[in-house]
């Protein structure tokens, strides 16, 4: 479960999150929608780690763990995965060896055996097929020369293959085509379970009627200021933010 | 002690404990004295039982060293050498061949072992009769070994393999012997001994190094490596390699070494000498990790290389690949002259700087042959306060039709104190020759630091990954095993330099 309370955070003197309270109990998967620049973002860096943001009060929890003392290779371990809103590219890194270190590493501080280039390169395949992606994504540098929808999907297959507890998705469906779409929210289903809670960061209902969230919450100004079930998306959607964002005040 | 300094002698250790191959062995020497004159390089000469020719060689070298005067167009700076205070030759202690690995000077198996030399490698190494191994069936391509302890090759392995194909590899002191013509004959051929200040000293004093012939239409059978270190105190070393490669044969050349761990700066100045005849190849590759000296650069080596080779045939190929990581100073530019027509000339290189070191390397084409081809392609890596430069000539001849050279420079920076140069030469006197140079500068950035992580990378790895993804191009020209051992060093050399 991902429980935060009172997240205060920002970047040198400017707040950008401002009371954030948020549950995400295990097995859920929750939506976050609102306005460019309202912290979406910074909410997904300050709980997977990112340096230069300041926590000036609050905290997060997740299973247990005290998230915002951990560094980030800690909450990696610990089931934290963030599908960037704007993926790095790693030049000469081909993708399946900086997976397969990912894994390895991931596996290691939980101690789990590691995978061997044979092991990983089934598993990979497997993933690879199941998503319909192209079979020259793990040979490729990673993210090197991919147009913006392979970043994306890139991303959703790092998800599938390290399996984590909880996924925080930030805009991977922006700039995708339909069947796109569907590879990303397949990505998201497959891992959906007890066992498995998700937020994913949007700007379109279009992704939330093919995963389906059992919250979605409306962040503005660095605060949630209304919840509700997916409805509320359509709502958003006939409306936009504006109305809701004046409701609230 | 009090618990401040034993907490920071504590952190110093972890810290500068960096240089995991530092380390130096206790073995009884035979030493000249301190000082350069004409009587030491007599003595070396003597001591090796050298004929009358090379020891004139040497003389001559001598007076022409004494005319030169050290170089200093390099973007290096060091406290000025002292050429008295150093030893001019060094060996270790004549003993009948021990029987057993039991009766093997356990500080030089010790040394191994800290070396990574296999089991089966050391008591070869350590000179246990009888010297000859063949390598399994179904093995991995065995790799033979010439190591030179110190100024004398403590042993040659696997030559009876590589005699049954007519290879010589050996010690460069016993070739003098067993095969003098063809020593006099390309000694100082590529290399004159008059060439650079290094170059002429190292022509005086030069203990010892490898030897390699392969005649006509021979592929050598196996990789050729060498190891060697610096192990005596103060003891120069000035190591000396020939490789011939006649008509249509193919050789490939490993030499890496690590050095232990040193108070005072050691001087080392070799000289490679390659040629290759028509139809020819010569792979040569290189991990150098001598020791860079603490996190002041103090006690570090200080490395002037002259390598060179030289295509003397149509279609020949020399191809020099470098992963250049220790030394307080590195001074190097491995060469090719293409005199051959359609001949080939490469030059991969990684040079990794960190702390205090210096490292001025890069490499020159000498185009002289028509559609002769050259591509250079070079890695800086600069961290600390370190400064890394590449100084590459390109020189096409007037006679040099339809040329060719390609040259792709990247530099990474980690950190703002460092530096990193590229200082490019282009001369080309024929107007067919065409030469494209690219370069690059970038710095290991934030957010890929922050996504490596985020995948469960430490820190250290994620440098790692990311250095040796930019080093990608030069690291797969090494031999297989040569590259898995780069990747490791890269990562070390790299420990702790960001963050
Ligand atoms: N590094 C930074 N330096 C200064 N301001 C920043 C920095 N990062 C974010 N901000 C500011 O913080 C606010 C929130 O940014 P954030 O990226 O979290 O928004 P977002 O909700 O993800 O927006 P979008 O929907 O456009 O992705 C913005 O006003 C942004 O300009
Ligand atoms: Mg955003």
């Amino acid at each position: 479960m991902l429980e935060i309370k009172g997240l205060h955070a920002g970047i040198e003197d400017k707040e950008i999150l401002r009371g954030i309270d948020l549950v995400v109990p295990t097995g859920e998967v929750h939506a976050i929608m609102g306005p460019n620049g309202s912290g979406k973002s910074t909410l997904s860096y300050v709980l997977s780690g990112r340096e230069g943001y300041e926590v000036t009060g609050g905290s997060a929890t997740f299973d247990g763990h005290e998230l915002l003392e951990m560094e980030p290779e800690e909450r990696a371990a610990a089931g934290v995965f963030l599908a960037f809103q704007y993926p790095v590219e790693l030049p000469g890194v081909n993708n399946a060896n900086f997976l397969r270190t990912a894994l390895n590493a991931q596996r290691r501080a939980r101690g789990d055996a590691e995978l061997d280039a044979v092991q990983f390169l089934k598993m990979a395949r497997a993933e690879i097929k199941r998503l319909s992606m192209a079979d020259d994504m793990l040979k490729r540098n990673v993210n090197v020369g991919f147009s913006g929808g392979e970043k994306k999907r890139n991303e959703v297959l790092q998800m599938a293959i390290l399996r984590p507890k909880l996924a925080i998705l930030d805009e991977t469906d922006s700039g995708l085509d339909i069947d796109a779409l569907k590879i990303v929210a397949d990505g998201v289903n497959a891992l959906r379970g007890p066992a498995f809670s998700a937020v994913v960061i949007t700007h379109y209902q279009r992704l939330l009627e093919h995963i389906v969230p059992d919250r979605v919450h409306v962040l503005a100004n660095g605060r949630i200021i209304r919840s509700g079930g997916p409805e509320l998306a359509l709502e958003l959607e006939a409306q936009g933010y504006a109305a809701v964002v004046a409701e609230a005040a | 002690m009090p618990a401040v300094t034993e907490t920071l002698d504590t952190v110093a250790a972890v810290t500068e404990g960096g240089y995991k191959w530092g380390f130096s062995t206790d073995i009884e020497m035979d030493m000249a004295p301190k000082g350069l004159n004409e009587d030491i390089v007599r003595l070396i000469s003597e001591r090796k039982g050298e004929p009358e020719w090379l020891l004139a060689w040497r003389l001559k070298a001598f007076a022409a060293w004494l005319k030169m005067e050290e170089p200093d167009w390099a973007k290096i700076h060091h406290p000025p050498i002292d050429y008295q205070d150093l030893h001019y030759y060094a060996a270790p202690k004549k003993k009948p061949g021990p029987k057993s690995l039991d009766e093997v000077d356990p500080a030089l198996l010790a040394m191994y072992e800290k070396l990574g030399i296999p089991l089966r490698e050391r008591a070869i190494l350590a000179g246990v009769e009888p010297g000859d191994v063949e390598a399994g069936e179904g093995e991995r391509p065995p790799v033979a070994i010439d190591a030179v302890f110190d100024s004398v090759s403590v042993a040659t392995t696997f030559r009876a393999t590589l005699a049954k194909s007519g290879v010589i590899f050996c010690p460069i002191s016993e070739a003098v012997h067993s095969h003098p013509e063809l020593v006099k004959q390309y000694l100082g051929s590529v290399v004159p001994a008059g060439d650079n200040y290094f170059a002429a000293l190292n022509s005086a004093v030069f203990s010892d190094g490898s030897f390699v012939f392969i005649p006509k239409g021979v592929r050598c059978p196996m990789e050729l490596s060498t190891y060697f270190r610096i192990n005596a105190r103060n003891t120069g070393q000035f190591e000396r390699t020939l490789i011939i490669v006649e008509d249509g044969g193919h050789v490939s050349y490993l030499e890496g070494c690590t050095a232990p761990q040193r108070d005072e700066n050691q001087l080392h100045a070799a000289v490679v000498e390659l040629v290759a005849m028509t139809d020819a190849t010569i792979k040569y590759s290189t991990v150098q990790n001598w020791y860079p000296g603490d996190a002041d650069g103090k006690g570090g080596i200080y490395n002037f290389v002259t390598k060179r080779g030289v295509c003397r045939g149509a279609r020949s190929k020399i191809s020099w690949t470098q992963v250049e990581t220790g030394s307080a100073i590195t001074w190097k530019y491995p060469s090719c002259i293409l005199q051959g027509d359609d001949s080939v000339g490469e030059f991969y290189s990684v040079a990794v700087t960190t702390n205090r070191q210096q490292a001025d390397t890069g490499t020159k084409m000498i185009h002289i042959g028509k559609r002769s081809k050259s591509t250079i392609v070079s890695k800086g890596i600069s961290a600390g306060r370190s400064d890394n430069t590449y100084r590459g000539l390109v020189r096409i001849m007037k006679g040099a039709d339809g040329a060719r050279n390609f040259t792709q420079c990247d530099s990474l920076l980690i950190g703002d104190q460092c530096g990193a140069h590229t200082v490019p030469y282009i001369e080309s006197r024929n107007p067919t020759a065409k030469t494209e140079h690219e370069a690059t500068t970038s710095k290991i950035a934030d957010d890929q630091l922050f996504y490596c992580r985020q995948r469960g990378l430490s820190q250290e790895d994620a440098v790692g990954l990311i250095v040796n993804g930019f080093c990608k191009d030069v690291l797969k020209e090494l031999p297989m095993e040569f590259a898995v051992e780069a990747q490791k060093l890269l990562a070390v050399s790299l420990e702790g330099s960001v963050g």
